[in-house]
């Protein structure tokens, strides 16, 4: 175990290494190969410790060395592996495995592969310290990592200054939200006297009670940091554009790992959240409200790849809104049966795009069914499980076990939003399949489309459409003695009803999806065409317009300020003294005329004063 | 008597370069080279063989605090002495000033091609000075190198620089650097005096050492007036907003080895002096200044990230991130925790690091572009070698990405501060967004975005490229091995924090006592 778990990250930092310092000498399929193959072999690492996990479960722990040693600060580089741990490590070498993998179809047309390998190998690596880092600091490590990753690789394409602007966004935005994590872990050390994780969650109901002002201070501002990372409101502005990288990135970063890393923050944590239940109340309020406005703003998205951000909004708000039920381990199961679907949706969402040259707007797509039977069957399934079509779906069981605990816990209007949601869900997938795939084909990047081929392109497909079924939910993550488990013995009846209304909710929204989009499509256009109906769509396609409020409050009164501050107002202050010498010194050689009658003068008036002062002073 | 070598060297070795000019352009590079090379190995061999580790953080005499001792007479009617010391902490400065003095030396290999052998007089006498400052405890002694390292930078300004963004001459960049370093060097000169002078009522007899003066008695109000005699000194060299004015010109209009060396290590023999001679000579006197002195550092943080938003040139630019991240050492320096000071220490090297890096990257870039305005930049990326890799790196260095150097010493900083003043930690904590914003801005301007002219740009030849690879691998190194460096400085760190809470102790039970 100490032998292979750093393998896990130091595999993909090899990669990263070889992949940097290479300096160009490596090609197009080297560079692949290296990439893939790091992340793979972490992947086989991931599965024999699996193995022994199961064998015999606990908590795993690795120190490797003392990062740091001042006093009672003792950070180290320490790993620890226990259930929630492996679960999101298996996520990531796993899916991330075949998104590599993946990658090395979708790029191949592209310059500069070796750098897109050595940034995803890098994320990989810092995800990975995120998850295992047994301390806050490694912890925050990882979390940086990830952000740098994530902000080179939206930048990829650096020649379109927007993708710059896009990435450089989305760094600021987490950016903010990491300040709040950082002035949490002050917080933390200064009232616990240590940063260790385990340590941590066994001081805190030793130090505080519940609802101690200061635990729901700390846990605020654990809050925010989640917030920024995992694009939940008011932080949740950077995801969509995030879009502007290239489609593995959008699956790997944007869908199945990094932006979960705020609910494996807040589950991690959870006994310092539990402490403080007006935060974790708080939590739920906003993942619901994040899952419903982002949901009214998938509906009315063009780019296919927007409509993929808009939904992860939503379904990590679903599980926020699971996190602040207290159903910390259905939000996990969620989480990874989301991995699995929406890195499906993305993916084939990636085949779509390379295969149309790079057209992404649904309104120049459509009809591709027939002409891409494996990027459909992705949708089809991907989307089955997006909107949790009872029975045979991942998505179905993940969703219905949030759902369900939050009615226990008696949070009814956590619960109606979730339906709300779900029937959400249910008419923007629709959506999107049938505007990518049915109809008419709307350009001719559409009409020539080229379908991808070979195993590089098929394998992650079809292992995430199988993934994605009720087979995927058949994988149970560990969780037992890492979060509560959650009582439900003795509700079977419930449980039913419940599912009942859940996928009665979810065929409702496909069949009023299908109504809509299939048969009523003028009708439709009609109404958003003038007055309210624009009104709507213009609110939701800018997803209600907070970009431009930060735009208004933030982002141009700081510009301002920058503008007004340029030249360096306290510098020309002080560069006031060597102005005022200047004036004297020109008043004083004014007066060195050379002139003997002025100097006369000057010199009888002198004396006067000099005698008038002596004699009325004395 | 490895103590005055240190000192000596770069002083012979800069006469060496002068005169060695005739023998051609290199044998000056190669001499400096060879000099700082040697005052280099000479520091890391002294950092092998002492022991500077506090085993046992408890005990600790004053007898202990020196590692090494070197003291003659030499104006004994006055009590000054050239008396040398050195501790973990002068130890460290003096290896960054080898390491960083060997960076400058070979990142102005091509870009000096005119008076080569006086040019490398210069920046061998400014290192030399900075070498006394860090093993001077005479204060005297320290006076006369801490002046003596501007006259040579005046030179190097004012001959070698480059005219300003704003139609500036290199004169005037200089003029203000050495009007508003020399001007508040005499009231540090002040305040030496000040303190001998009670010294000599209290005992009749004049000194100037360090260890005499420690220990002077004085009011409250004297105290503080010689006190700020002193951080005034120090402040402006730090520099501290709002007497920051000369950095930015200065930095801007300095060859590259100028602005390495007074990014580097010019602006950290301020927070030397502090933690040196402010902080223990005034104690108390420290103490209550200390929410005046955080409050300055906020400022210092924000104005400075602000004004570096707005920069045209990137040089600029890096100066002004300078006077953000010496807000965050101000502020660590009045907090005056253990962990705050040993972040303190890392902070300063890991700043020397990434800033010399910076401005190393920014000469190269000048060199081969011929401008240093960012507004004629863009798209860079493809077609630089590995120049946008490394800028890459050392950026995300000075946003405080976790792994490198900086990101441990600002952490230690905000970590050991916020026992002390949560909300100014707080406060600096949003400094860090602004970091990012600077930070990320340079990148997008200088390398992405499209491509402005297809002509193809030179990548890094072998000398620049093992020159930035060194640079960073010590930057990853003290990123996630800074043990290295903190238990050479722990000793005297904890010295420094405890007088420092000593004071604190004083003053907070002063009024019970009264009454």
């Amino acid at each position: 175990m100490s032998l292979f778990l750093p393998l896990t990250f130091l595999l993909p930092l090899a990669g990263t290494l070889i992949l940097s310092l290479s300096r160009g000498r490596l090609g197009r399929a080297d560079s692949a190969w290296v990439g893939v193959s790091s992340v793979g072999l972490a992947a086989v690492v991931t599965a024999l410790l699996t193995w022994t996990f199961l064998a015999s479960p606990g908590t795993y722990e690795v120190t490797l060395w003392t990062w740091i040693s001042v006093g009672d600060f003792q950070p180290t580089i320490g790993l620890a592996l226990d259930g929630l741990s492996l679960t999101m490590l298996g996520i990531i070498t796993g899916v991330g495995f075949l998104i590599h993998l993946f990658a090395a179809w979708y790029m191949h047309g592209e310059s500069g592969i070796t750098r897109f390998y050595a940034y995803m190998n890098l994320f990989v690596f810092s995800m990975v310290l995120l998850v295992l880092g047994d301390n806050l600091l490694l912890l925050f490590l990882g979390w940086e990592g990830v952000g740098l990753c994530s902000y080179l690789l939206i930048g990829y394409y650096y020649q379109t200054a927007a993708n710059g602007w896009a990435a450089f966004k989305a760094f600021i935005v987490t950016r903010i939200g990491d300040v709040f994590l950082a002035i949490g872990l002050f917080l933390l050390f200064r009232e616990l006297g240590t940063l260790d994780i385990s340590e941590l969650l066994q001081r805190a109901p030793q130090v505080w009670a519940e609802g101690d002002a200061t635990v729901e201070l700390a846990a605020l501002l654990l809050l925010g940091g989640a917030l920024g990372k995992s694009a939940q409101l008011p932080l949740h502005t950077w995801l969509a554009d995030a879009m502007a990288g290239p489609t593995p990135v959008s699956a790997l970063i944007h869908a199945a790992t990094m932006v979960t890393a705020g609910v494996y923050l807040i589950a991690r944590l959870h006994g310092v959240f539990l402490l403080a239940p007006d935060v974790l109340y708080l939590t739920g309020v906003i993942g619901a409200l994040t899952l419903l406005l982002a949901g009214f703003a998938a509906l009315a998205q063009t780019d296919i790849k927007r409509v993929l951000a808009y939904s992860t909004m939503s379904q990590i708000g679903y599980m926020f809104l699971a996190l602040g039920a207290g159903a910390f381990d259905a939000a996990i199961f969620h989480l990874m049966t989301h991995a699995f679907f929406k890195a499906l949706l993305f993916l084939s969402a990636g085949a779509v795009i390379v295969s149309c040259h790079h057209e992404q707007d649904m309104r120049r797509l459509g009809g591709l069914w027939r002409r891409l039977p494996l990027a459909y069957a992705g949708f089809v399934v991907g989307g089955a499980a997006l909107a949790a079509l009872p029975l045979v779906t991942a998505g179905f069981y993940s969703k219905d076990e949030i759902l369900f605990q939050t009615l226990l816990a008696g949070q009814g209007g956590l619960l109606l939003a979730g339906l709300i949601g779900a029937f959400l869900t249910s008419i923007y997938t629709l959506r999107l399949i049938i505007n990518t795939f049915h109809g008419e084909m709307k350009s001719d990047n559409a009409r020539h489309a080229e379908p991808g081929r070979g195993l590089v392109h098929g394998v992650p497909l079809v292992v995430l459409a199988i993934l994605s079924t009720f087979l995927g939910a058949w994988i149970t993550p560990p969780l037992e003695g890492v979060l509560l488990a959650a009582e439900e013995t003795g509700h079977g009846a419930l449980h039913t009803t419940l599912e009942i209304v859940a996928a009665g909710v979810a065929l409702a929204g496909i069949a009023l999806g299908a109504w809509l989009f299939l048969y009523r499509r003028a009708w439709l256009r009609e109404q958003v065409a003038q007055g309210w109906g624009a009104r709507l769509r213009t609110l939701w396609y800018t997803a209600w317009g907070l970009d431009a409020f930060f735009d208004r409050t933030l982002v141009r009164p700081y510009q301002g300020l920058v503008g007004w501050l340029r030249s360096d107002p306290i510098d020309r202050t002080g560069s006031r003294v060597a102005w005022l010498a200047g004036v004297m010194h020109r008043g004083l050689s004014r007066t060195q005329t050379g002139r003997l009658r002025w100097y006369a003068t000057s010199m009888v008036i002198g004396a006067t004063v000099v005698l008038l002062i002596l004699t009325l002073g004395a | 008597m490895t103590l005055v070598w240190l000192i000596l060297i770069p002083f012979i070795g800069g006469l060496l370069c002068w005169k060695a000019e005739r023998l051609g352009e290199m044998a000056p590079r190669w001499i400096a080279l060879g000099t700082m090379g040697l005052v280099l190995l000479i520091t890391l061999g002294l950092w092998f063989q002492g022991e500077y580790h506090l085993p046992d953080p408890t005990a600790s005499s004053e007898a202990a605090r020196w590692s090494m001792e070197w003291r003659a007479a030499w104006i004994p009617r006055f009590g000054i002495e050239v008396h040398l010391a050195l501790d973990g902490l002068s130890l460290v400065l003096i290896a960054l000033t080898g390491f960083l003095g060997v960076l400058a030396v070979l990142c102005s290999w091509n870009e000096i091609v005119r008076r080569v052998g006086f040019f490398h007089l210069n920046l061998l006498w400014i290192l030399g000075g900075v070498v006394g400052v860090f093993l001077a405890i005479d204060l005297f002694l320290f006076f006369f190198f801490w002046e003596m390292m501007l006259v040579p930078m005046y030179f190097l300004i004012a001959l070698w620089g480059h005219s300003g963004s704003e139609g500036k001459t290199r004169i005037t960049a200089a003029t203000k650097f050495f009007i508003y370093t020399q001007a508040s060097g005499l009231l540090m000169l002040v305040a030496i005096l000040g303190l001998v002078f009670v010294h000599h009522a209290n005992t009749g007899e004049y000194s100037f050492s360090y260890d005499d003066l420690r220990n002077t008695p004085l009011s409250d109000g004297l105290a503080m007036w010689l006190m700020l005699g002193f951080f005034i000194a120090f402040a402006v060299k730090l520099p501290v907003v709002p007497l920051h004015g000369w950095l930015p010109d200065a930095h801007a209009q300095a060859p590259t080895a100028g602005s390495v060396d007074l990014a580097g290590i010019l602006l950290k023999t301020a927070a030397y002096g502090m933690l040196r001679f402010a902080l223990p000579l005034f104690p108390e006197a420290s103490q209550a200044f200390a929410p005046v002195a955080m409050a300055l550092g906020l400022i210092g943080i924000f104005y400075g990230a602000v004004l570096a938003c707005g920069q045209h040139d990137v040089k600029r630019l890096i100066a002004y991130t300078s006077i953000s991240h010496m807000g965050f050492v101000l502020i660590g320096i009045y907090a005056g925790t253990e962990l705050a000071l040993q972040g303190v220490v890392m902070l300063m090297v890991a700043h020397a690091f990434s800033a010399a890096g910076l401005f190393i990257l920014s000469g190269q870039l000048y060199e081969r572009l011929h401008t240093r305005d960012m507004r004629e930049m863009g798209g860079l990326w493809g077609r630089l070698g590995s120049l946008p890799g490394f800028s890459l790196c050392f950026v995300a260095a000075s946003l405080g990405m976790p792994g490198t150097a900086n990101f441990v010493g600002e952490f230690m900083v905000l970590f050991g501060s916020f026992a002390v003043a949560p909300w100014v930690v707080a406060t600096a904590s949003a400094g860090l967004v602004l970091a990012a914003i600077y930070s990320l801005l340079l990148m997008q301007r200088v390398h992405f975005g499209p491509t402005q002219n297809d002509t193809p740009l030179a990548g890094l030849d072998r000398r620049e490229f093992f020159m930035m690879l060194g640079l960073l691998a010590l930057v990853l190194l003290f990123g996630l091995y800074p043990q290295l460096l903190l238990n050479t400085t722990d000793a005297a760190m904890l010295e420094v924090q405890r007088l420092f809470s000593a004071a604190d102790t004083l003053i907070t039970t002063l009024p019970t006592g009264v009454a």
